[in-house]
């Protein structure tokens, strides 16, 4: 449900722009809504309504086109189809990668469980290297901009995806969020990707790489017990390590179990909270950023 | 729960594909290694296919087991999960096969 005037359902996602207060229903081509219409609108104190009903009456003349209608008896026909499933989400994710790849665009998928400190590593990077580096965030949830605004009063531009029953960030709501933020060339784009360590690490968004964020407060066999993340994962950062005297985490057998799972995955300790250890952090943002600019030109 | 998601995008393709015709029954392929249950798949589909060409049809899952290549000694093995090693001892495994989503083909009903 829209969470400022409550209108529309809550299976339906939705895209808040933090620097123009607009906010819009989306529409996905993968998932078809019976009665959708993608209404935007602002939220100035005006009166709106919303009639989003509208009669579907689209064609299908599949006569030559080597769909089934062409091609069927009085039998059931088989029809093979030799599709992936994801093929559209891929599509997309690929056209955004394109994108992002010709303005040197780094674009990074961050992905944990939730409650890791996501938004407060986002914060404190974008105010230690907001000066230098321009940054633009994607932010998903299933309900709320308290996120998006984080980031906003942090001081980079935001838009909030609201994925409303929906887990995982898919790749047509980043491409609709990149149309928002217009992110110049050369900068970085956060994907903050819905809190879930399952779903996410199915659908490409078309990032450059998912960095995989856990705290010391959950279990140091997290790895393990979700390796699909961790497997796609290029980076893990350690978050929370100031609490690591509280907790009964063990670093050394955390990185033994991504590596079990990833060997070649990097592996940073930080605290977003005291500021330990970022400098790694911000190292490693500093190479990804200029193979990112490598990489627009086929170095 | 993802699997609904996916759900969703197996009635997207196939409808879109063999409308205005029925479906009688579609046939995925599933590798074990994709994260996705055949059960929630199932579960979904009925949800998700119910007021579409694919109402009622029945849903065949031919699910593949998960195999990789060993970078270090070159040879092949079965892979049930994702943090296996080769028995060489190399843990740097190439998967093969294991992670197909596809849908395969779908059958129409008798007209």
């Amino acid at each position: 449900m829209c969470g400022t005037c409550g209108c529309s359902d809550d299976a339906n996602a939705m895209i808040t722009n933090l620097q123009t207060g607009e906010h819009a229903h989306l529409e996905s081509e993968v998932r078809p809504s019976p009665a959708g219409v993608s209404g935007s609108h602002r939220h100035d104190g005006h009166d709106h309504s919303h009639d989003h009903a509208h009669d579907h009456d689209h064609g299908h003349d599949h006569g030559l086109d080597g769909s089934a209608a062409g091609r069927t008896g009085a039998h059931g026909a088989t029809v093979e189809l030799e599709r992936a499933i994801l093929q559209k989400n891929n599509e997309l994710a690929e056209r955004n990668r394109s994108w992002l790849r010709g303005r040197e665009i780094l674009a990074l998928n961050l992905v944990s469980s939730p409650g890791s400190g996501k938004t407060t590593l986002l914060e404190r990077t974008i105010r230690d290297l907001g000066g230098c580096v321009p940054f633009s965030v994607i932010e998903g949830d299933q309900q709320t901009a308290n996120d998006a605004e984080r980031i906003k009063s942090a001081g980079a531009p935001s838009v909030q995806i609201n994925t409303g029953a929906g887990c995982h960030l898919e790749a047509d709501m980043v491409m609709r969020g990149l149309r928002e933020l217009k992110p110049a060339p050369g900068a970085v784009v956060m994907i903050e990707n819905v809190g879930n360590l399952v779903c996410p690490a199915l659908f490409d968004l078309g990032e450059a790489g998912k960095v995989v964020i856990l705290s010391v407060t959950e279990g140091d066999d997290k790895p393990s017990k979700y390796p699909h993340m961790f497997s796609a994962a290029e980076l893990m950062i350690l978050n929370k390590i100031d609490l690591l005297p509280h907790v009964d985490f063990d670093v050394d057998k955390c990185i033994a179990h991504a590596r079990e799972t990833n060997p070649g995955i990097s592996v940073v300790q930080v605290s977003a909270r005291t500021g330990e250890g970022l400098a790694d952090w911000y190292d490693w943002l500093a190479t990804r950023r200029s193979q990112t600019s490598e990489a627009a030109f086929g170095i | 729960m993802h699997e609904m998601g996916i759900v969703r995008n197996i009635v997207a393709i196939v409808s879109e594909h063999a409308a205005p015709q029925r479906v009688k029954r579609v046939r995925l392929e599933i590798g074990k290694l994709s994260a996705v249950m055949p059960a929630a798949i199932r579960f979904c589909f009925d949800l998700a296919s119910a007021g579409t060409v694919l109402d009622g049809a029945e849903l065949e899952i031919i699910e593949i087991p998960g195999r990789a290549r060993c970078r270090s000694c070159g040879k092949e093995l079965a892979l049930a999960g994702l943090m296996l090693r080769c028995p060489c001892g190399s843990r740097e495994l190439v998967k093969i096969a294991g992670e197909e989503l596809n849908i395969k083909e779908y059958e129409l009903e008798a007209a």
